[in-house]
Parts: C-alpha cells; sequence; structure tokens
C-alpha cells in the first residue's frame, strides 16, 4: 500500500483568476482518514489557501458535500481507501455557483426551502397545556424518512434538472414539504400542493432518480416526489369532478 | 477599482460552470435515464403497428395478407426485436419506479418495494400466460 | 463601512439562537431582529446532539425530583433558584417545540416517550430515536422560516463586541463570502455561540467550537464563571471523538474493560445488574464514569490502541431489533468510523471532551453584567449544570433559556435608545484596522494555525484534562503564555478577501486562546476537587471556601484575575452525591 495519495483539488480565486483551474497535493494515504481528513491535512499542513466549509465531521451537519471523482459525495463519509490508489478528484458541489475553491453559494437553496412552507400550519394550535398532539409510532413512521434530511444538497447536485433549468425548485425541498404534508399534526397539505404545482414546482421533475441515489441519508427525495405527483394529479382530477366541492 | 481579472473590492465574483448539451454522457445514471426515456419511442412505434394490425384485421383478408408479409421482412424483424427489448427495458424500470410512486400500506406497516415489484412481476406474468393460452390455442 | 441597525442582535444559529429568535419575534413582531452566524443555522452543533432532552411529564415524576438529580448532578455547584426555574419551564417548552413539529418518539398510545438517562432517577428524558439534536435543530431552524421579522445574516463571522458607556451597541462582523466588514447596530445583543471544545484535541464538538461568544464577551469585560469546569463525556471513538450517545448505555449498555469486566462496580456507582438501574453503574453522572476509566487505565487494565487507550462497550445482548429502533445512528458510526458492527462487536470507547460547564455569566433572564448584552445556551452559565452536567439537560436549556434571555433582550430593546454610528465608529476603525493589518496584509511570521493549535490542544489535554494537579497547572499557564507570544507571529498562507477561511481559523484561534487561559487559571485558583474539576492534590470537597462560582476577568496580563461569588442554595443543602444506591 503507498503511503501517499495524489489529491487534485479545483481552485478558485476569483481576485485573481476568471476560471477553475486543478491544483494538485500529495497528503499521506491513512485507511481511516476521511477524504475530509485529506482536505484539511492540504488547508493545515501544505496551503492554508484552500478554503472549504465543514463542521461535525459526522455525517450530520451537511457542510461537507463537494464532487469526488465527478460524484456529489459527503467528505466526511467517504475514506482514502475507496478511492485508493488514486489520483482523487475534489471539485465545488454541481450546479451552484462556485464563490471560492470547494464553497458554492446555497442562497438558492434557502430560498426554495422558505418557498415550500416547511412548518406546521394548523387552522387552530392546542394549548400547551392540553399536553402534546397524539401520534402514532405509526403516524411518525409514515414522515420519518423524510425529516432526516441534512440538507446536504447533494441531491441538488444529482439532479440534471437543476443543471438545465436552475429555478426548479429541487428534491429536497420537495421532500421536506412531504415531511410536513404526511405529519398528522400538520393541517398544510393543500397549502403546499398549491405552490408546488405551479412552474419550477414538482411537475419539473422527470424521475431521474439520481437524488436518491446520493442521497447519505436515504430520505429517498425521488419517492417522496413521485408520491407527491400522485396525490397532486388525484387532487385536480378531484376538482374537475362534477360533484366535487373543491 | 477593477482587476484585470474582473474582480471589484469586496464584490462578488462567482462562476458558474457552463452545463453542456452532452450533459447525459457524464455518469451512467444519467444515460440509463435517458434510454429509459427514449424507450417511449419504441413504444409508440409499436401502438402504431399494432393500430394497423387492427385496421387491417378489419379491412378484410387481403389487407391482412399485405400486413403479414411486411411483418415478415427482414427490416421488419429487426425493428420488432429492437422494438421488443426497448420494451421489455421500458418495463423493468417501470417496476421498479412503481413502489416509488405509490407507498402501499398493510395494517400500518410499509409494504417492502422488492415485494411491490415483484408482485408487478408476477402479475405481468398471469397476463402473458394467459394471452399465450389464447394464441397457442387456436 | 456598511452598517446595519437593528432592536436585537442574536449571535449564533444554534438551538438556544433560533428559540430566542422566536421568542422575540413573538414578544414583539414589530421589532427588527437579526441572527448572525458564521455558519448556515442548520450547520449549527446542536445537530450533532443525539440523547435526548429531559423535562418532567411522567405521572411518576416530579419537579423536585428532576431538581434534586440536576442538583446532586453538579456536585452542588448549581444555582438552585436556576434549576427549580428550569426544571418548572421545561416541560412547557419541550411541549411548544412538539407543537412546532419535532418528531419525538412515541409509545403506542401516541403519547411522547421517555428513556432513562445517566444521572437521573426517574425516566424523564424525550428522545427522537437518537438524533434528538438533529430534529430539533430543524424544528427550529424550520419554524423561524415562518416568521418574517427574523432577518437572518448567514456565514457572517463576529470578530468584535462594540461598547459605548457601559453598554453593549452591536457587532462588527466580517461578511465571509466577500471579505467585506460590516458593523451590525441593536440596542440588546445574545451570544448564543456554544462552547469551546476545540481547545481539546479529542472532543465531540464539530470545528467550529472554539469559544466565539465567550471570548467576545471576555474581551468586553464581563465575566466567564466556571470555566474549569469541562465535562469528559465516557463514551467517545477513538481518534475522531465521534460520540456514542448516553442513550446507548441507557438502553442498556455496558462498559468493560480489557478483562471484559464492568469496571465501574469498583468506583462506588452500585452493583452490576443485567438491566439498566437508575442513577447507577453505566447510568451514573458522566463525570464519575470518565474518573472511573482514568483510574482503570493507571490500573493497567484498559486497552492501548494508536489513539490512546480505550474500553469496550458492549450493546451486543440489546438484540439488532432494539439497537435498529431506538439507537440507529450509533450503528451507523460504528460501521462508518470503526469498520464494527455493533450488533455483533463491542465499541472501542473513551472519554472525550464534550461540554464546557463554564461560561458567560448571567443571570436568571440570560442578562450578563454588561448592560444590553445577553447569553443563552452552552456560552452561558446560568448555572444550573454546576461542576457536572447531567446528560440532556442541555438541550433543555436551550429551550428554556433561549426563550428567557430572548423575552430579556427584547424587553431591553424596546425599553432603550438606539445607538447612533458617531459614538463608536472610532472602534469600528480600530477593528477593521486591526483585521487588515494584523492578518490579511501581514507578511513574514513564522508559524503555522495548525502547528499552534494542535499544541494549546497538547497543552490543555495534559494539564487540564481529567485529573488536575497543581505543577501541571502551572506549567501549563507558562506554556499557554508562551504560545500566545508565537501566535502573533502566525503566517497567513490566504491574503484574499472572497471566503478567506485562514483568516477565520487565525481568528477563532485567538478565541479558542482566551477560553483556554480561562480554563487553566480558573482550575488553577480552585483548590479542592468538585464534580469534573478533580485535583490530585486536594481530593476533597471544600464546601466552606469553594461552594461559590469561580469569574474569571480578562486582564492586560496573561493571566485573568479570579474573584468567587456564592452559590444560590434555596431548598438542598450540600450533601452527599450517592450513586448505585
Amino acid at each position: 500500500m503507498a503511503d501517499t495519495i495524489t489529491v487534485s483539488v479545483s481552485r478558485y480565486r476569483p481576485e485573481q483568476e476568471s476560471e477553475p483551474t486543478f491544483q494538485d497535493y500529495d497528503v499521506p494515504f491513512r485507511d481511516d482518514w476521511a477524504v475530509l481528513d485529506a482536505i484539511n491535512h492540504i488547508k493545515d499542513n501544505i496551503d492554508g489557501s484552500l478554503s472549504h466549509r465543514w463542521s461535525c465531521r459526522m455525517g450530520v451537519c451537511g457542510s461537507c458535500g463537494m464532487m469526488v471523482n465527478g460524484e456529489p459525495t459527503l467528505t466526511c463519509a467517504a475514506f482514502l481507501s475507496q478511492y485508493a490508489p488514486g489520483p482523487i478528484r475534489i471539485e465545488p458541489l454541481r450546479y451552484f455557483p462556485v464563490i471560492r475553491d470547494l464553497v458554492v453559494d446555497i442562497t438558492s437553496f434557502m430560498t426554495k426551502l422558505k418557498k415550500v412552507k416547511p412548518w406546521i400550519i394548523r387552522k387552530e394550535e392546542k394549548a400547551l397545556s392540553e399536553g402534546e398532539y397524539r401520534q402514532s409510532p405509526d403516524e411518525l413512521d409514515a414522515y420519518k424518512k423524510y425529516s432526516m434530511c441534512i440538507n446536504c444538497l447533494l441531491c441538488y447536485s444529482a439532479c440534471p434538472v437543476i443543471g438545465l433549468e436552475p429555478n426548479f425548485i429541487g428534491p429536497a425541498s420537495i421532500a421536506l414539504a412531504q415531511r410536513y404534508n404526511l405529519d398528522s399534526r400538520d393541517e398544510g397539505a393543500l397549502e403546499r400542493l398549491s405552490i408546488l404545482s405551479q412552474d419550477d414546482g414538482m411537475w419539473q421533475c422527470t424521475f431521474v432518480g439520481e437524488c436518491s441515489e446520493v442521497c447519505p441519508k436515504d430520505v429517498d427525495p425521488a419517492g417522496a416526489i413521485q408520491r407527491y405527483k400522485l396525490t397532486g394529479a388525484a387532487n385536480w382530477f378531484e376538482t374537475i369532478l362534477p360533484w366535487s366541492s373543491k | 477599482m477593477t482587476t484585470e481579472s474582473g474582480y471589484t473590492l469586496y464584490h462578488p465574483k462567482w462562476y458558474r460552470h457552463p452545463v453542456s448539451v452532452w450533459w447525459w454522457l457524464s455518469s451512467w445514471g444519467y444515460m440509463k435515464f435517458v434510454l429509459r426515456e427514449l424507450t417511449s419511442v419504441p413504444v409508440a412505434i409499436f401502438s402504431l403497428l399494432t393500430l394497423w394490425q387492427v385496421r387491417s384485421l378489419a379491412n378484410g383478408s387481403e389487407a391482412y395478407a399485405r400486413f403479414e408479409t411486411w411483418m415478415s421482412s427482414p427490416l421488419a424483424v429487426v425493428l420488432n426485436v429492437l422494438i421488443f427489448v426497448a420494451v421489455l427495458f421500458h418495463t423493468q424500470t417501470w417496476f421498479l419506479a412503481a413502489p416509488k410512486a405509490m407507498e402501499v400500506r398493510l395494517s400500518g406497516k410499509r409494504v417492502p418495494d422488492i415485494l411491490i415489484i415483484v408482485s408487478n412481476y408476477i402479475g405481468w406474468g398471469v397476463v402473458s400466460a394467459v394471452v399465450a393460452w389464447f394464441w397457442l390455442g387456436r | 463601512m456598511d452598517v446595519f441597525s437593528h432592536d436585537v442582535l442574536i449571535v449564533g444559529g444554534g438551538g438556544a439562537g433560533l428559540r430566542a429568535a422566536i421568542a422575540v419575534a413573538e414578544t414583539d413582531p414589530k421589532l427588527s431582529l437579526a441572527v448572525v452566524s458564521k455558519v448556515y443555522p442548520m450547520r449549527s452543533h446542536t445537530v450533532s446532539a443525539e440523547g435526548g432532552a429531559a423535562a418532567v411529564i411522567k405521572d411518576d415524576d416530579s419537579l423536585d425530583d428532576h431538581a434534586y438529580d440536576t442538583i446532586s448532578g453538579a456536585d452542588w455547584l448549581c444555582d438552585q433558584d436556576a434549576v427549580e426555574l428550569f426544571v418548572n419551564e421545561a416541560p412547557g417548552e419541550m411541549l411548544q417545540l412538539e407543537h412546532w413539529g419535532c418528531p419525538w418518539s412515541r409509545l403506542s398510545d401516541g403519547s411522547v416517550a421517555v428513556r432513562p438517562f445517566g444521572g437521573m432517577k426517574k425516566q424523564r428524558t424525550w428522545f427522537a430515536a437518537d438524533k434528538t439534536g438533529f430534529h430539533m435543530l430543524h424544528a427550529l431552524f424550520q419554524t423561524t422560516l415562518k416568521y418574517d421579522p427574523i432577518q437572518r445574516y448567514d456565514e457572517y463571522f463576529v470578530t468584535k463586541l462594540l461598547v459605548d458607556d457601559g453598554r453593549c451597541r452591536g457587532v462588527v462582523a466580517i461578511e465571509l463570502a466577500t471579505g467585506r466588514i460590516v458593523t451590525i447596530l441593536a440596542k440588546s445583543v445574545m451570544l448564543c455561540t456554544g462552547g469551546c471544545g476545540k481547545v481539546f484535541p479529542f472532543t465531540t464538538n464539530a470545528n467550529i467550537k472554539n469559544g466565539d461568544g465567550m471570548s467576545l464577551a471576555y474581551r468586553a469585560g464581563a465575566p466567564l464563571k466556571d470555566m474549569e469546569f469541562v465535562q469528559y463525556h465516557p463514551t467517545g471513538l477513538p481518534f475522531t471523538g465521534i460520540l456514542i450517545t448516553e442513550a446507548s448505555r441507557a438502553e442498556g449498555g455496558w462498559l468493560l474493560n480489557k478483562d471484559g469486566y464492568r469496571y465501574l462496580q469498583d468506583y462506588d456507582l452500585g452493583k452490576p445488574e443485567p438491566h439498566p438501574v437508575l442513577r447507577s453503574m453505566e447510568l451514573g453522572p458522566r463525570d464519575r464514569l470518565s474518573q472511573a476509566f482514568v483510574q482503570e487505565q493507571e490500573k493497567g487494565r484498559t486497552f492501548e490502541g494508536p489513539y490512546g487507550n480505550y474500553v469496550h462497550l458492549d450493546i451486543r445482548h440489546l438484540g439488532k431489533a432494539k439497537i435498529d429502533k431506538s439507537i440507529p445512528f450509533v450503528r451507523e458510526l460504528c460501521r462508518k468510523y470503526v469498520n464494527i458492527d455493533p450488533v455483533h462487536e463491542m465499541i472501542p470507547v473513551r472519554p472525550v471532551v464534550h461540554y464546557i460547564m463554564g461560561g458567560v455569566h448571567t443571570d436568571l433572564d440570560g442578562a450578563t453584567p454588561l448592560a444590553g448584552l445577553y447569553s443563552a445556551g452552552e456560552a452561558a452559565c446560568v448555572s444550573i449544570n454546576g461542576a457536572n452536567r447531567l446528560g440532556s439537560n442541555s438541550l433543555t436549556e436551550l429551550l428554556v433559556f433561549g426563550a428567557r434571555a430572548g423575552n430579556a433582550a427584547a424587553k431591553f430593546a424596546l425599553e432603550v435608545e438606539g445607538n447612533g454610528i458617531s459614538a463608536i465608529s472610532a472602534q469600528v476603525g480600530d477593528e477593521q484596522r486591526r483585521l487588515e493589518k494584523d492578518f490579511l496584509e501581514k507578511q513574514g511570521g513564522t508559524e503555522r494555525i495548525a502547528t499552534v493549535r494542535e499544541e494549546m490542544q497538547k497543552i490543555m489535554e495534559e494539564c487540564v484534562g481529567i485529573y488536575r494537579n497543581g505543577k501541571d497547572l502551572e506549567r501549563g499557564a507558562e506554556e499557554l503564555a508562551k504560545l500566545r507570544e508565537r501566535a502573533d507571529n502566525i503566517a497567513l498562507d490566504d491574503h484574499s478577501h472572497t471566503f478567506n477561511t485562514e483568516l477565520t481559523a487565525a481568528l477563532e484561534l485567538g478565541y479558542m486562546m482566551d477560553s483556554a487561559e480561562a480554563i487553566i487559571h480558573s482550575a488553577k485558583a480552585r483548590h479542592e476537587s468538585r464534580g469534573s474539576h478533580q485535583r490530585t492534590d486536594f481530593p476533597e470537597r471544600d464546601d466552606d471556601k469553594f461552594l461559590q462560582h469561580s469569574l474569571a476577568y480578562r486582564t492586560e496580563s496573561d493571566a485573568p484575575r479570579i474573584e468567587y461569588t456564592p452559590v444560590s442554595i434555596t431548598r438542598w443543602p450540600p450533601g452527599k452525591r450517592v450513586y448505585g444506591k
């Protein structure tokens, strides 16, 4: 086993250049090192000007998403040993504007997230003195999967629709909308449906399915969207039936 | 002041990678998707052929004989083989997608995806068996 | 120079900061409110918390029981009026979060489930599988999106508190995306920036836990209270320091030494039973468990590994079904980071730094001695955690004191007059010059940030670990002072403005050195052993001299001035901590 591995990192210094370039670094190869450890080694010991985002290093904060060998990956959960003997190519998350080196701008996602109203919507709130809303384990199970989203945005980088139509609201936002739609305590399903049925809403999805492939938390946004399409279509049918009240 | 690279102090200068028209060649996942979508063309052609077959039937035995002759030509055979492969691929991807579109719950517990996929194949097998029985029995 | 003006400014977008923002928005929606965070809020370290949040909800439990467990767990160093308030408001806050959509795990009848936790006599820890912090943070963050008055400044790095005429007036911050230095004025400022675990080399804490807010307050003249009390969580993974939640012990896990023996029975923590017994053995308080590990290590009964000694956490007897249902994240982490499946193998664990009981000194409403400055969460010290925090109290603390401090900050803002930039423009100018001269434009310099940081962490681990003594503390303080000088000589590779994370790393190193200084000197001054502060030269608890909080005030020299302030005792006179009975 070699004791170093070459890491080829995409660099972009807007103050000096107009395009990204690749810079190669040799880092120690340790079999318990994650790709993130290699990037930190570069920053700490070789080239302090490499900018990247990271925090928890345990796969729960969602900061460290990057393209590793062309695949959207959480660098704290991918190990150098998976890519040996290398070289490993590291680039910023695809389909997002690059601010600097491996840092991309995610304000578009923050706007899209707010748009789907990801909070409990109720006509009337229960008083605290009446205790909790009862929710059986099965009711919790109905939306639990979709609540596991860490907002790492790997799914956005995997989705070609985001690349071609950047205004598409995107997999994570729709999965989070579904998380609330299916929560037994929520009453806002119709409100969200009218938002997500618009242009750039769920109908932009063509079920490529790559989002679910790359999701590190098994949220299955593709499944969430297809189910939502079924709900949307059924809802539309109801509105055109002669005896419907809608 | 703006530098040679076009940067102005404190002003963001994001880089947007252009998305190539060949985006779908960049990964196997994307290629599978495009191939799946393209199978809609052979399926459409097959529907047209079937409509032609029905019309030929309606127009009498001479018309039907002409249809059969064309269908036995090498070109038609190759076309049909290609359509068959495309429809198989289409069916397989369709069945894999089935559990995604609809979550089936029996007494509160979610039915595992694999059961839904397998039951679709079984259903397909049963329908094919019925059709084959009719066709072989004539 | 860009100047923004708000009524209330919250620094830090974790559990406490977001809860405070909602509290301010609900107190008066017309208040102009800003939440400034150096990371996007959903990246805040609250997200990593796993085990649960405590609040009395079951019929067999009582507020007094929760209070007693907390006070005895804290080795009587907490303020009992704060604890009484805390246990009183906890259930309401937790229910409010449930109403806001937090997916708490449930019993079959639909009511909220609770689990046992370390140091608690009754079961009162609410949980969301074993990702409680994650679910709480996301529920809070998504709820804040519905309040239009909350204006967020995402990825703005605060570098200084602006103080004038004895009142806090706002902050200076760097907009990371562009490097622009901005002034954000506010009538009240709240620090919810979390703890400083990264001062130590092995910690469960994320990279962003550098004690930013503690240092900002310290430099502005506010004292840091009880900084010597650093909690080591008994079960962290070696090398990465990743947290293996206390819930794995609450569900029935055992700690075994090299000989496969449940060694905690030798340390006055009760008798080993096949099922978990509350306040006994593996469900004892964290400080005692970590101390037991060190003693086992000294007896040579721990495993030796490439990243330090460790023992085994055995959860195999729980079975796959229970593990996948109650602690699935633990299984995922073990498989990923140590390549073992805890269903079949034992988990290697060792104590790692996890939480700092100390922080910015506040009263019951989160107000610091500096007018207009508030604090809540791990950054603050009210104190309800005293000398040792019980697991699952801190997540609830975020909600209770986040809300209280938010309300107090809002009221203060409604009562006082606004700020003019002229009074503090000199300070702002100085800060801008400091950032440019001392960091960005500086040439030469011989030290690398990582080298100085690692040296600091080494000193802290060696001199201010689980067991301390006067000699090591003295040596540590001296070496830290020398390291400070070396830190002034740091060379940056990155002189650019756009998203300069080397600049922020250098600033964070400065913050961490302030916290390290406060920790070491507070530890040096406390001549007793209490809770998580154990001194081999003063092995007994000394209530006569040290039933007091230490306050560290920054001075011009390397050493802070340490003063003391009494602990508030209401209904529970100091007694012995008894576990295992």
